[in-house]
C-alpha cells in the first residue's frame, strides 16, 4: 500500500515551536501607514526573475526612444530646407547670404535680415531644395521605422514579463495560502481574506499591464527628450526643464492626498466584502428575522462610505493630467518667446526653434501619461500593499528537514500532559493525558466548549501543544513533517466543505489515484450511492448547481465516503454525523468498522448510539479528562458519564 | 442584459452630470483644438516676423485659453468620476437588494460565491469602463470631429491627407482588435476560476490541510492561472503590436504631410505655421482614433461583467410577496400543512409530496426522517424561503402567501442547522431579530438556552465580540446562542431545523426542558435526529423520501410505523426500545 513511507534515519532535528496567536490579536489588520514608495519598489522587485529580459527591453526602449528623439531633430531640418527655399527665392540669383542679409538690413528689415544671415541652407534665388528635403524625409522615416520595430520588439518582451510576474505573484499568494498557520484563516473575516486575494490581485493586474510599458517608455521619453533639448539649446533647455521637477513637485503634492484616499477605497471594498459575504451567507436568517431592511441600511451606509473614497481617490488623481497639460502649455508660451526673440536676433534657427518646441510637446506628452497613470499606479500600488501584507504573514514554523525514522504505522497514539490555549490569557486544555492503543475506537465526550474539536487540532498539527507532547507510535508528531503526519490521518469535520465540480471528484478527493470502482465502493459504504440515484446526473452531478439539492446530511455522506477512500491509519470523526439521520448512522458504523478494524479511532459525537460501542470513553470537561473508560464500566462507576447517559432516558422512551 | 441596456437603465439619474462631462470635455476639447492655431500664429507671425510683442499678446490668449482647457477638464473629471463611482454604488445597491429578495431557490441558483463576485469585482469592471469613458474618452469623438474641422479650415488642399490616414489607422485597429475581442471575452471566466479556486481554498482550508492535498490544490491553481497567464500573453502581444503600428502611422502621415505641405509653401500657397497646425491638428485626431479604439478593446471585458450583473437583475424571486397582503393575523396562530408538495422546476423527483398535517399552539410537532427526506424543506415553507408547488401552508388559516411577509416573519423564530452568527457582538446577535430587547431579556434567553454560563464567563460578557459565521465559538455555544436568538423575538412560531445536533445530551435535554415554558404558548416544529429530543412531543410527523410515513405519537409510531420503529430502533439497543 502507498501508505508505507520509507525509512528514514538521521538525526532529530528540534523544531522551532510556535505559539498559537490568541484570537485576542485580530486587532492587527488595523490600518497602515500610507507607504507608496516602499510598496512600488516592492512590486518591481516581483519583476526580478526575469532579469535578463527586463535588461533587454531596457535596451530596446532605450534604442527605441533615443531613435524617435532624434527624428524630430530630422525633421526640423525639412522645416529650415523650405524655409530657407521660401525666402530664397526673394532674392536675385548669385547673390551672397551675406548680400542678401545686407539688402535687407538696408530695407530696414533689421530682424529679418539677422534671421536670414542665420539660414545656412538659403541659397538666394533659389526655392526648395525638394531633393535634400525629399532625402530628409526619408531619413525621418526610416528612423520612424526602426525606432517602431524596436518599440515593438520592447513591448513584446515587457508584456512577457508583466504576464509571468503577475502569474508568479498569483503563485506566491497561492503558495503562501499553504503556508500560514491556521489561526490566520480564524483571526480575520473570510471576506476580508477572499477581497484581497481576488480584488487586489485582480487591481494589480490591470494595473502592472496597463501602467508598466507605458511607464517605461515615458519615462526613457522624457529622458531622451531631455539629453535632445540640451543638445539643441542648454539655455532653452533650462527654462523647458524647469517643466520637470515642477511638475513632479506638483503631482508629488496631489499624489500624497489621492494615495490615501486609494488605501482607503480598497480598504473598504474589504470591509464592503465582508459585509456581502455575510449577508449572502446569512440570507435566510436575515429574512426570517425580519432584518432586511436594517441590513440594506447597513450595507448602504458602507456602500456610500466606498463611493466617497473612491471619488476623492478618482477626482483627486484625476486633476494632474489637466495640470500636467497646463504645464505644457505654460512651457510652450515661454518656449515660443524665447524662440521667437532668438530666431529674430539670428542666434537660433527657426527649424531648431521648431524642434524645441516639438520637444516641449514631447515633453508634455510623456510627462502627462506619467500622470494619467499616477491613478492607476496609485490604486495598484495600494492593493499590492494589501497583498504585500498577505504575503508577509507569518508562516508555520519550518518542518524539520533531517530524515526521521518511519512510525511503526500501528497507529498507537499518546498524548503526555498537553497544554494549549489559543488566547495566552485562556487556559484550555491543561495537563492532558491518554493513551489510544492500535485499533481502539476512542470516543471523545463531554459539554460543548470542553475542548474536544481543540484536541483533533493537536493531533492534526493545525496548532502545535504548547507544553508536553504528542507521540504517534512512540514519535513525537512536532517532529514529523506535518504532511506526512497527516496523510496517515483520516479526518471528517462537522463543517462540509465541497469544492466546484461532480460528486466524483468530490469523493476521489481522499485519493485522487484512486480507481473508479474504490470511489463507487467508498460511495456505496458511505451510502452516498443511495441518493444519487435520485440526482439527475448522478455522480456526474455538479456540487456547486445542485447546492440547494443537497442537505447537510448528504453534504456529510460525500464527506465520509472521502475518508473512506483515503483509507487513513488513523480516523478522526468530529461530529462527522451530526446531521445525518440515526438510521444510515447505524449503517455507517457498521461500514466503518469493516474499515478500521485495524486501525485508531477517534470520534466526537453528541449521540450515545454512536459512542456506545467505543473501547474507550473519554469524559472531558474544561480541558480535562474526568473518566476514561468503557462503556459498562463508565455505567458502573456511576460517574459523570452515567449522568449523561442517563439523562437519555429521563425521557419517557418506553412507557 | 447587455452592457449598453445596463448603462441606459442605470445611467438615467446621471444624466445631468454626463451633460456636464460632455459639456466640459468640449469647451476643454475647443481649448486643445484651438491652441495649435494660436501656436501657428506665434510662428508665422511672431516668430518669422520677429514680432516679439505678438508673440507676448497671442502667449496671453494662449495661456487664458490653457486655464480654461485645465479647469473645464478638472470640472469634467469630476462628474466622469462622480457618475463612475456613483454608477458603481447604485449597481453594488441595486444587485444587493436584489438579491436580498431572492428566495433560496434563486440564491441556490447562483450560489453564494457567484453572487458575491457579481456584487463586488463585476460592478468594479462596469464602473472602470464608464470612468475611462467619462475621463479620457469621451473626448476623443470631439477632439476628433474638432481636428477634422480645424484641419479641413486650416488647410483644405492638404485635407485628402486625413483621407488615407485615418482608415489606415482604423484599418490597422480594427484587425487588432479583431482579435482582442474574443481574447477579452476568454479572460473573465478564466480570471473568475482563478479567484474560484483561491476562494475554494480559504473556505476548505482545514480539509485541504487534512488531506494534505496542498500539492494537489497547487497545481489545480497553477493550471488554471497558467490559463489565465496565456490569455494574458496573446492580449498584451497585440495590445504591443498595435502601439507601434498607430504611431508609426502617426509619424508616416507627419512625413507626408511635410512633403506635401513643403511644395505648397514653396508655390506660395500656403503659410508654413499653416503646416505646423495642420500637422498638430493631425496628430490629435489620429490619437483621438486610438483612444476610441482603446475604449473599444475595453468594453467586451465589461460586457461580460455586464451579463453577469444582468443575470442577477432579471431574475425574479420565486417568493413574492402578494399584491394585497392580509395585514392582520389571529393571535398565536396555528400552522396547517395541507397537501403541500414541493419539487424543483422540470425535477422528475419530488422533494416533498401530499404532506398534511397540523401544528396547534402549545404544541410541539417533531419531524424526523432520514437524510435527504425532506425535513429542513418543508419546514422553510413556513417562512416561504420556499414556496410550495402544490397545495398550501397556512398560518392562522391563511395562506402564508396571502400574508404581509413582514408580518408572517415576525410570528416566526427560525434556528437553522448551521448556526449561522453574524460578525459583531453576543448582544447584537441576540439582538438580530428583535432590536429593542433588553439586557435583561437577553439574559433570561441565555438563561433558557443554558449559555448564560459560558456567556457570563467571557471576558466581556454580552459584549464579546463574535467573528463572521460565530467562527470563535464552538459548534454547541454558536447553536445555543442562535436558540437564545429566537427567544429573543418571543415569536408565536418556533422553528427548529436540527438545531440541537451539536448539543451534548445533558444540554440538550435542559435546553428542551427550559424551552417549555414559552413553548407552551407558541406553535413549534422540531427537525431533530435524536430520538430522545422528541419522544415528548405531541405528535410526530415521519417523512420518507418526500412521503409522509407516519403521524402521531411517539408511542402509537413504534407499534404502527416501521419507518418510525426502525430510526428508535437504531438509537437504543433492543432492550432499551422494549
Amino acid at each position: 500500500m502507498n501508505r508505507l513511507t520509507p525509512v528514514r534515519t538521521g538525526q532529530l532535528k528540534e523544531t522551532e515551536r510556535v505559539r498559537p496567536e490568541g484570537l485576542g490579536r485580530q486587532a492587527m489588520i488595523a490600518q497602515r501607514a500610507i507607504r507608496f514608495l516602499p510598496s512600488a519598489r516592492r512590486l518591481l522587485r516581483q519583476v526580478a526573475p526575469d532579469r535578463t529580459k527586463v535588461g533587454g527591453v531596457f535596451l530596446l526602449a532605450l534604442v527605441s526612444v533615443g531613435l524617435a528623439a532624434v527624428a524630430p531633430r530630422i525633421l526640423g531640418r525639412a522645416t529650415d530646407l523650405v524655409f530657407s527655399g521660401v525666402f530664397g527665392r526673394q532674392f536675385p540669383v548669385g547673390l551672397s547670404r551675406a548680400e542678401a542679409a545686407e539688402s535687407l538690413r538696408s530695407g530696414g528689415e533689421s530682424t529679418v535680415a539677422d534671421m536670414v544671415a542665420a539660414m545656412e541652407h538659403l541659397v538666394p534665388g533659389q526655392g526648395v531644395d525638394f531633393q535634400a528635403v525629399w532625402l530628409v524625409l526619408l531619413l525621418t522615416l526610416a528612423v520612424y521605422t526602426v525606432s517602431g520595430l524596436l518599440g515593438w520588439l520592447q513591448g513584446y518582451l515587457l508584456n512577457d514579463v508583466v504576464v509571468a510576474t503577475v502569474r508568479r505573484l498569483r503563485d506566491e499568494v497561492e503558495a503562501k495560502i499553504h503556508r500560514v498557520p491556521l489561526d490566520y484563516f480564524d483571526r480575520q473575516p473570510r471576506g476580508e481574506l477572499l477581497s484581497r486575494v481576488t480584488n487586489d490581485i485582480d487591481n494589480v493586474a490591470q494595473s502592472l499591464s496597463q501602467a508598466m510599458s507605458q511607464v517605461l517608455s515615458s519615462l526613457l521619453t522624457v529622458l531622451g527628450v531631455v539629453v535632445m533639448m540640451v543638445l539643441l539649446s542648454p539655455s532653452l533647455a533650462l527654462v523647458a526643464l524647469v517643466t520637470v521637477p515642477t511638475s513632479l513637485a506638483l503631482t508629488a503634492l496631489i499624489m500624497r492626498r489621492s494615495q490615501k484616499l486609494f488605501v482607503e477605497q480598497w480598504r473598504r471594498t474589504g470591509a464592503l466584502t465582508t459585509r456581502i459575504e455575510e449577508a449572502f451567507t446569512g440570507h435566510d436568517l436575515i429574512t426570517v428575522f425580519g432584518r432586511r431592511r436594517d441590513v440594506n441600511a447597513a450595507f448602504g451606509r458602507e456602500n456610500m462610505e466606498l463611493f466617497t473614497a473612491g471619488f476623492g481617490a478618482q477626482f483627486i488623481s484625476g486633476l494632474i493630467m489637466p495640470m500636467m497639460f497646463f504645464i505644457g502649455s505654460l512651457t510652450y508660451l515661454v518656449i515660443a518667446v524665447i524662440g521667437g526673440l532668438r530666431v529674430a536676433a539670428g542666434t537660433m534657427s527657426l527649424g531648431g526653434v521648431q524642434a524645441f518646441i516639438s520637444y516641449t510637446q514631447q515633453l508634455t506628452h510623456p510627462l502627462s501619461q506619467l500622470a494619467s497613470m499616477v491613478n492607476l499606479l496609485q490604486s495598484g500600488v495600494a492593493s499590492a500593499e494589501r497583498v504585500f501584507e498577505l504575503l508577509d504573514a507569518d508562516e508555520e514554523p519550518e518542518e524539520s528537514t533531517g530524515a526521521l525514522p518511519a512510525p511503526v504505522r500501528l497507529g498507537r497514539v499518546v498524548l503526555d500532559q498537553v497544554a494549549f490555549r489559543y488566547d495566552p490569557e485562556t487556559p484550555l486544555i491543561e495537563n492532558l493525558s491518554l493513551v489510544a492503543e492500535p485499533g481502539e475506537t476512542v470516543a471523545i465526550v463531554g459539554p460543548t466548549g470542553a475542548g474536544k474539536t481543540t484536541l483533533v487540532n493537536l493531533i492534526m498539527r493545525f496548532y502545535d501543544v504548547d507544553s508536553g507532547r504528542i507521540t504517534l507510535d512512540g514519535v513525537d508528531i512536532v517532529s514529523m513533517r506535518r504532511a506526512e503526519l497527516r496523510g496517515q490521518v483520516g479526518m471528517v469535520l462537522q463543517d462540509t466543505w465541497l469544492f466546484e465540480g461532480t460528486i466524483r471528484d468530490n469523493i476521489a478527493y481522499g485519493r485522487p489515484e484512486a480507481s473508479e470502482k474504490e470511489v463507487l465502493a467508498a460511495a456505496q459504504a458511505a451510502f452516498v450511492d443511495r441518493f444519487v440515484h435520485h440526482l439527475p446526473e448522478q455522480y456526474n452531478t455538479l456540487v456547486a448547481e445542485s447546492e440547494s439539492n443537497l442537505s447537510v446530511g448528504e453534504r456529510q455522506l460525500i464527506t465520509i465516503a472521502r475518508a473512506f477512500l483515503a483509507d487513513p491509519a488513523l480516523l478522526i470523526l468530529d461530529e462527522a454525523t451530526s446531521s445525518v439521520d440515526t438510521r444510515t448512522e447505524v449503517l455507517l458504523q457498521n461500514a466503518m468498522r469493516g474499515l478500521r478494524s485495524d486501525r485508531t479511532s477517534f470520534v466526537i459525537a453528541h449521540r450515545l448510539s454512536t459512542i456506545r460501542d467505543a473501547d474507550l470513553i473519554l469524559m472531558m470537561d474544561q480541558g480535562r479528562i474526568v473518566e476514561q473508560g468503557s462503556h459498562g464500566a463508565l455505567l458502573q462507576a456511576d460517574g459523570a458519564y452515567a449522568k449523561l447517559y442517563n439523562t437519555q432516558f429521563t425521557a419517557p422512551v418506553i412507557a | 442584459m447587455t452592457l449598453p441596456r445596463l448603462l441606459r437603465a442605470y445611467l438615467r439619474p446621471y444624466h445631468p452630470q454626463l451633460l456636464g462631462v460632455i459639456t466640459f470635455q468640449i469647451v476643454a476639447s475647443m481649448a486643445a483644438l484651438f491652441l495649435p492655431r494660436l501656436n501657428a500664429g506665434i510662428i508665422d507671425v511672431g516668430v518669422t516676423q520677429g514680432d516679439a510683442n505678438y508673440i507676448v499678446r497671442t502667449g496671453l490668449v494662449m495661456l487664458t485659453v490653457a486655464l480654461a482647457q485645465v479647469g473645464s477638464t478638472a470640472v469634467a473629471v469630476y462628474f466622469g468620476a462622480r457618475t463612475a463611482m456613483g454608477l458603481g454604488r447604485d449597481l453594488r445597491e441595486a444587485v444587493f437588494r436584489r438579491v436580498g429578495s431572492f428566495s433560496n431557490r434563486e440564491v441556490g441558483r447562483f450560489g453564494a460565491p457567484s453572487l458575491i463576485t457579481r456584487t463586488t469585482n463585476d460592478v468594479q469592471q462596469v464602473q472602470m469602463v464608464v470612468l475611462m469613458a467619462c475621463t479620457m474618452m469621451a473626448s476623443a469623438p470631439i477632439m476628433m470631429m474638432g481636428g477634422v474641422v480645424m484641419a479641413v479650415r486650416e488647410e483644405i488642399q492638404l485635407s485628402w491627407l486625413l483621407l488615407v490616414a485615418v482608415p489606415a489607422m482604423a484599418v490597422i485597429l480594427g484587425f487588432v482588435i479583431r482579435r482582442l475581442i474574443p481574447a477579452f471575452r476568454l479572460m473573465q471566466p478564466r480570471i473568475d476560476a482563478v479567484n474560484k479556486i483561491l476562494r475554494e481554498q480559504i473556505t476548505g482550508i482545514r480539509v485541504v490541510r487534512a488531506f494534505v492535498r496542498e500539492p494537489l490544490e497547487m497545481a489545480r491553481f497553477e493550471r488554471v492561472n497558467g490559463e489565465l497567464a496565456d490569455v494574458g500573453l496573446y492580449v498584451g502581444r497585440w495590445m504591443v503590436t498595435m502601439f507601434p503600428a498607430v504611431i508609426l502611422v502617426m509619424n508616416a502621415s507627419t512625413v507626408a504631410a511635410l512633403w506635401f505641405g513643403a511644395q505648397r509653401v514653396d508655390a506660395g500657397l500656403m503659410q508654413i505655421g499653416s503646416l505646423t497646425a495642420f500637422l498638430a491638428y493631425l496628430i490629435q485626431i489620429l490619437v483621438a482614433v486610438m483612444m476610441a479604439s482603446f475604449m473599444l478593446a475595453m468594453v467586451p471585458r465589461a460586457s461580460v461583467a455586464a451579463g453577469r450583473i444582468g443575470e442577477v437583475l432579471d431574475t425574479e424571486s420565486t417568493v413574492t410577496p402578494p399584491p394585497s397582503p392580509v395585514t392582520r393575523l389571529p393571535e398565536r396562530a396555528t400552522v396547517r400543512f395541507g397537501g403541500v408538495g414541493f419539487r424543483y422546476p422540470g425535477a422528475s423527483h419530488a422533494i416533498l409530496e401530499n404532506i398534511n398535517f397540523t401544528v396547534e399552539r402549545g404544541q410541539t410537532t417533531a419531524i424526523v426522517g432520514s437524510t435527504g427526506s425532506g425535513k429542513t424543506t418543508l419546514v422553510s415553507l413556513v417562512p416561504r424561503l420556499f414556496d410550495v408547488t402544490e397545495g398550501a401552508v397556512q398560518v392562522g388559516g391563511i395562506d402564508v402567501r396571502q400574508v404581509d411577509p413582514d408580518l408572517l416573519w415576525s410570528r416566526i423564530g427560525l434556528v437553522p442547522q448551521t448556526g449561522y452568527l453574524f460578525s459583531g457582538t453576543i448582544a447584537s446577535n441576540l439582538r438580530h431579530g428583535r432590536p429593542e430587547a433588553t439586557d435583561a431579556e437577553l439574559w433570561d434567553a441565555l438563561e433558557t438556552a443554558q449559555a448564560r454560563m459560558f456567556v457570563e464567563a467571557m471576558p466581556d460578557g454580552l459584549e464579546t465580540p463574535v467573528a463572521q459565521g460565530g467562527t470563535t465559538v464552538s459548534g454547541g455555544q454558536r447553536q445555543r446562542l442562535a436558540i437564545a436568538r429566537a427567544v429573543v423575538r418571543q415569536p408565536e412560531i418556533y422553528l427548529f431545523d436540527d438545531a440541537f445536533s451539536a448539543l451534548d445530551l445533558a444540554t440538550d435535554a435542559r435546553v428542551r426542558h427550559a424551552l417549555r415554558p414559552l413553548t407552551q404558548v407558541a406553535a413549534v416544529l422540531v427537525v431533530a435526529q435524536r430520538v430522545s429530543s422528541i419522544v415528548d412531543a405531541d405528535q410526530i410527523v415521519v417523512l420518507e423520501d418526500g412521503h409522509m410515513v407516519g403521524l402521531g405519537a411517539h408511542r402509537a409510531l413504534l407499534d404502527d410505523c416501521s419507518t418510525y420503529r426502525e430510526i428508535v430502533e437504531s438509537q437504543f439497543s433492543e432492550e432499551e426500545v422494549a
